[in-house]
């Protein structure tokens, strides 16, 4: 009977007796696994090192070999197997995933939650041996807005809401303005947005307080860098894209060089020019803000790379287009403005999504020259006097705060990427 | 016929007008700006003494030496990241693409979170983290973590034993020898197998030969090698350090790790759409007339498949290049930190130094772009 | 004939007014940085990014340190007023392109005087607030107690673009030592890689390094060194080419250090005005026509030396009571065995 069991292989016959073996060689290895590295109780101790090391492996694979039965009628058992077990080399891996897993998890667990500290208002209040969410708590507003007076800081605030509402409005007006799209968020929106950004949170007028550049900060600077330089790239990428793609030479070669340089610079030295050199460029006297100097090397950077982007859009439209526009006798900016760029730029949405999270992926570079966004803070936080030792803690905050962030716009931008192309 | 030629012309020369009186405006502003406070404009700092010295670097370099060879140190450190970077991602990208297309569902998952993990997180803030918070946290040397006695791991840096080589050269010229041998070993395969249909084991023959070449040159020619180990030595009552061995330091370390975890993303993305672009009727047809497997994979998916993930990749190695200039933000000594930072805060000339730096960039990309269009052109499928 | 006396007359008044306003004028015509300073009604100044004893903000914003109050000087002196100043924080990379593009007028920032900055980046050194030196700290438990005993192999942390970096550089090669450099940029990231241990050694400004200590987790831990290896000559500076404001800068730290020399301090200065001697009296303006020259009002050195104190006043209050430095070490009078010994304000 026993050799029975161990020299005949699993089939739809002996489902029952190899499938429950099976489960509980499994259940003993992850068991193993598990309470190995949470509880540090080592259920195999009694055997050398070596082998104790590996026995859940073999145990696992054992069962995970008896429990591999083709079509056996159990749907539970059919996924299962289909999903993780398909062959030995599979399970092997799935086990070598699990153990991973198991291992790690829990004590991530632990330090994240279990735990951290999220009460009090100094370091001392941090007992525990997880993270000091106390860090996070006391510094989130200077984390959010920077140096920007609390009092103020509704403006910051009200600004975004109007840009959200005014790109949102976008979407529902009918479809007689629809063909005015283009033209307004080529000239309407950095319009908006420039008043927004020197009316509103900058200051100075109609009794708003003056709140300087060097103030702004936090997660605030980083959603203003990124919609202002958006916003702004966005119609020089598309002035650059029809330049690469006319047929005047000056105009063409211009475009291409001009394309070529700022995509083949890093960031960072692009940055640094605008600090250190473009100063030297301007009249004797003239002082730009440090701010404007930053969005605007960001903006010129960007516009390069949303260029190529929609000079792909360009490129995929078919002749016939071009053809139609102007036997209907449209001038070179009609047809584009109301017959290319509308049907190119739907097909590149996708690709203007993705641009626009590399550019909040990269704003943290400003730190370079003197402007504390979200990282920069986390720095200044983690370097006071008062709170030495909270790096961990503060990156492991703004990487969480990131990821939130370009997870959904990129996810939105597959979702995006579906229903178009299912339009056509 | 005129209106067209003017229609033709005119924003031509609006165009090159503007341009040029843009770069006018810049530089007539800089010359008067320059004459103002008393700088010139010139290279020549190039051949002065730096007379400050440089925390790591592959060629000799001292304080002594001029800011041209610390250009050329920065320079060397920056390749020397981004090839390791490029190294370790191409292998982790692979890996991890062809995991994302795996039927096993935990493998499947866990690879999709590892690309969408590492990949919406800014690279400067990976990078922070593994220089601040986790390198940083390593013991002192005294308590360092020890890889069986040949290898230490501590705060500052990694030591690892050092390859002693006598006769390194004819070592070198071996290794070379072998590998043209294999090359020419492969074109006599082929050319035998397409004349007479007769297979001959390449594979084996090459990998025989890359063996036993270079192990010949340590019988007979003379080359040895031995180890130098990193020991713990003791400077003062507390303070510790490795003597020997060659020491990475933690600012190389997290530099290439973050620039290998962030890139691979974008690598097994690559890898995945070139495999799956690969149409399944290719597959299914070779299968049919009696490939294996390996066969499948080798002489119909992944040359089909390379076209496709080639071009994207080469341009995000392109892109680990320039974001390895983040090196400045910890105390990697790159192009950018030794050049563009130390070398311009002493010598004050902005407009030469970030001038250089960003033509460096420059031509670095535009070389490989122009590679990569000259291989594009040759394996692209001609289409009628 | 009466018509003619009147156009003479309004030609004459016409004349003496212009005269008159254009030597007041002249002195602001000459300089393009007094004339901006005195219509935005502030002082554009230059700090570091958070130095105790030097330039400091605390958690309301309010910066106070040695470097800080030369720049009050500034603003007591041209606007009247020590508090209307704007302090930007730099960092040593920026420092002097902020000063070069415009963007502050005066950098005050702990920063050495040397010939190659003096001459070859466009700006000038308008006098020395601090003397200091060069030093290194450790830690107490290293056991080490002399720059003597360093050994090959030593990591060393320090500031980016600095003169430490060279000196730093000097020193070791003159002892045959090898040493491993670690340079950031900003100060508060060398001090933390030189708190975990990545660097046995931190070096910089002795002043600095008394003044970061004060920031470490455990300050008694951490000892500097002795052994001075440098002369740093720490003053504000200015850009090359406005000799109006170069001078007002200059002239109002030799105030400073002259009030204490002849014993003015902001709280005796108004009596001051009836003293017996004539150098005391011009400095608090109760005689002559200092402040014209410079194109500045009378009161000009009694604002300083009133609002912002003497530079006695300034060091006890930003570098001796806080416990950073309790003594004046070579940063005294000459006629107490110090280096400060100023031209005189006549």
């Amino acid at each position: 009977m026993i050799n029975n069991l161990i020299f005949k292989k699993p089939n739809v016959n002996n489902l029952k007796q190899y499938v429950s073996i099976g489960l509980l060689f499994l259940t003993f290895s992850f068991l193993d696994v598990f309470l190995n590295s949470l509880f540090k109780i080592n259920l195999t101790s009694a055997l050398p090192g070596f082998i104790s090391f590996f026995l859940p492996l073999i145990i696992g694979f054992i069962g995970f070999y008896l429990i591999r039965i083709e079509h056996t009628g159990n749907v539970f058992l059919d996924t299962a197997n289909k999903k993780i077990n398909l062959t030995p080399f599979n399970s092997v891996l799935t086990l070598l995933s699990i153990f991973v897993l198991v291992k790690y998890i829990p004590l991530l667990l632990n330090w994240l939650i279990f735990e951290a500290n999220i009460s009090g208002t100094t370091k001392e209040d941090c007992t525990g041996n997880g993270a000091c969410w106390v860090f996070i708590k006391v510094w989130i507003k200077r984390f959010m807005y920077g140096m920007y007076p609390n009092a103020e800081q509704w403006r910051i605030n009200t600004a975004f809401l109007i840009l959200f509402v005014t790109v949102g409005s976008a979407f529902f007006i009918p479809e007689k303005y629809k063909k005015y799209l283009i033209s307004f968020s080529i000239l309407g929106l950095p319009l908006i947005a420039f008043i927004l950004i020197y009316f509103l949170i900058s200051g100075g007028f109609f009794g708003l307080e003056w709140v300087e550049t060097g103030a702004w900060g936090g997660l605030s600077l980083t959603f203003i860098v990124s919609f202002f330089a958006l916003i702004f790239c966005f119609p020089i990428g598309v002035f650059l894209a029809l330049g690469r793609r006319s047929d005047l030479p000056a105009i063409k070669y211009s475009s291409i060089g001009f394309i070529e340089f700022w995509r083949g610079v890093p960031l960072i030295t692009v940055l640094f020019m605008s600090a250190v050199m473009f100063p030297m460029f301007l009249p004797d006297g003239v002082y730009m803000d440090k701010l404007i100097r930053a969005i605007i090397a960001i903006t010129l950077f960007e516009a390069a790379y949303m260029a190529e982007v929609v000079r792909g859009g360009l490129q995929a439209l078919p002749r016939g287009q071009y053809d139609a526009a102007k036997s209907l006798g449209l001038g070179y900016w009609r047809m584009n403005f109301l017959v290319i760029l509308p049907q190119a730029l739907k097909l590149v949405i996708p690709g203007i999504a993705n641009t626009f999270l590399a550019l909040v992926k990269d704003t943290p570079l400003i730190y370079v020259v003197g402007l504390l966004e979200l990282v920069g803070m986390i720095g200044l936080g983690k370097t006071n006097p008062k709170w030495l030792g909270m790096a961990t803690e503060g990156y492991v905050f703004a990487g969480v705060v990131f990821w939130v962030i370009c997870f959904s716009m990129s996810r939105y931008s597959q979702k995006l990427e579906k229903e178009l192309s299912t339009e056509r | 016929m005129n209106s067209k030629k003017i229609k033709n012309y005119l924003p031509q020369i609006l165009t090159l007008l503007t341009i040029i009186l843009i770069f006018g405006f810049f530089t007539f502003n800089a010359q008067i700006n320059m004459d103002n406070r008393g700088i010139d404009f010139g290279f020549g700092f190039l051949k002065q003494e730096a007379s400050f010295d440089i925390q790591f670097s592959l060629i000799e370099y001292s304080g002594t030496d001029t800011y041209f060879r610390a250009y050329l140190v920065g320079l060397i450190n920056t390749l020397l990241v981004s090839v390791i970077g490029i190294f370790f991602c191409t292998i982790i990208g692979v890996i991890v693409g062809i995991a994302r297309l795996s039927p096993n569902y935990l493998v499947e998952k866990l690879a999709t979170i590892w690309v969408e993990f590492f990949r919406n997180i800014p690279l400067l803030l990976q990078l922070f983290f593994w220089y601040y918070a986790a390198l940083r946290a390593l013991p002192l040397p005294k308590d360092a973590v020890n890889f069986f006695d040949i290898s230490y791991l501590s705060v500052k840096g990694w030591y690892i034993p050092k390859f002693v080589w006598t006769n390194f050269s004819i070592f070198f010229y071996s290794v070379i020898v072998a590998a043209i041998s294999i090359f020419f070993i492969y074109r006599f395969a082929k050319k035998q197998r397409e004349e007479t249909g007769k297979y001959v084991p390449a594979f084996l023959l090459s990998f025989l030969t890359i063996i036993i070449v270079p192990a010949l040159t340590f019988l007979i020619a003379g080359v040895s090698l031995s180890f130098e180990y990193p020991v713990l030595s003791q400077m003062t009552k507390t303070i510790f350090n490795f003597k020997g061995g060659v020491g990475i330091p933690p600012e190389l370390m997290a530099l290439a790790l973050a620039l290998s975890l962030y890139t691979s993303t974008f690598i097994a993305e690559n890898v995945r759409a070139g495999i799956m672009g690969v149409g399944k009727g290719q597959k299914e047809a070779a299968a049919s007339i009696g490939l294996t497997t390996g066969q499948i994979l080798k002489l119909v998916v992944m040359p089909q498949a390379l076209r496709i993930i080639i071009p994207p990749t080469t341009n995000q190695y392109l892109n680990l290049t320039k974001n390895s200039s983040l090196a400045a933000a910890i105390a990697y000594p790159d192009l950018v930190l030794v050049f563009a930072g130390t070398a311009m805060m002493q010598t004050g000339r902005a407009i030469e130094i970030i001038s250089i730096t960003m033509l460096t960039y420059l031509t670095i990309s535009l070389s490989i772009s122009a590679l990569m269009n000259w291989y594009n052109k040759k394996v692209a499928i001609k289409e009628k | 004939m009466i018509k003619s006396l009147k156009s003479f007359t309004y030609l004459l008044v016409s004349v003496a007014l212009l005269i008159g306003l254009q030597s007041e004028a002249f002195a602001a015509k000459k300089s393009k940085t007094l004339k901006n300073t005195i219509k935005k009604d502030f002082v554009r100044c230059g700090v570091s990014q958070g130095l105790p004893g030097f330039s400091n903000a605390d958690a309301a914003g309010n910066w106070s340190g040695v470097d800080v109050d030369v720049c009050r000087a500034v603003a007591a002196a041209v606007l009247g007023d020590s508090g209307k100043v704007k302090f930007t924080p730099l960092s040593a990379k920026e420092r002097f392109t902020a000063l070069t593009s415009g963007e502050i007028d005066i950098l005050s920032r702990n920063t050495t005087w040397t010939l190659s900055r003096d001459a070859d980046i466009g700006l000038t050194f308008v006098g020395v607030n601090f003397y200091d030196g060069q030093g290194f700290m450790v830690r107490k438990d290293s056991g080490i107690t002399s720059v003597n005993q360093f050994k090959n192999g030593i990591s060393a942390c320090t500031n980016i673009g600095t003169t430490t970096e060279l000196n730093m550089r000097d020193f070791f090669n003159s002892k045959k030592i090898t040493y491993e450099p670690v340079a950031f940029e900003k100060a508060d990231e060398v001090v933390a890689a030189y708190d975990s241990g990545r660097c046995d050694t931190y070096t910089t400004d002795k002043s600095g390094l008394a003044a970061q200590r004060t920031k470490m987790k455990n300050p008694d831990e951490h000892i500097v060194l002795p052994e001075t290896i440098s002369k740093e000559p720490l003053g504000p500076v200015v850009r090359q080419g406005d000799s109006v404001w170069e001078d007002i800068v200059r002239w109002s730290l030799n105030v400073m250090i002259e009030a204490e020399e002849y014993g003015i301090t902001s709280a005796n200065a108004d009596s001051m005005k009836t003293s017996e001697n004539p150098q005391i009296k011009r400095l608090v303006g109760a005689e002559g026509e200092l402040g014209a020259a410079l194109g500045l009002g009378n009161d000009w050195s009694i604002n300083i030396i009133k609002q912002v104190g003497n530079y006695g006043e300034s060091y006890k209050r930003n570098i001796s009571d806080t416990g950073i430095l309790p003594n004046r070490g070579p940063n005294q009078l000459w006629t107490k065995g110090g280096l400060l010994y100023v031209p005189p304000a006549r």
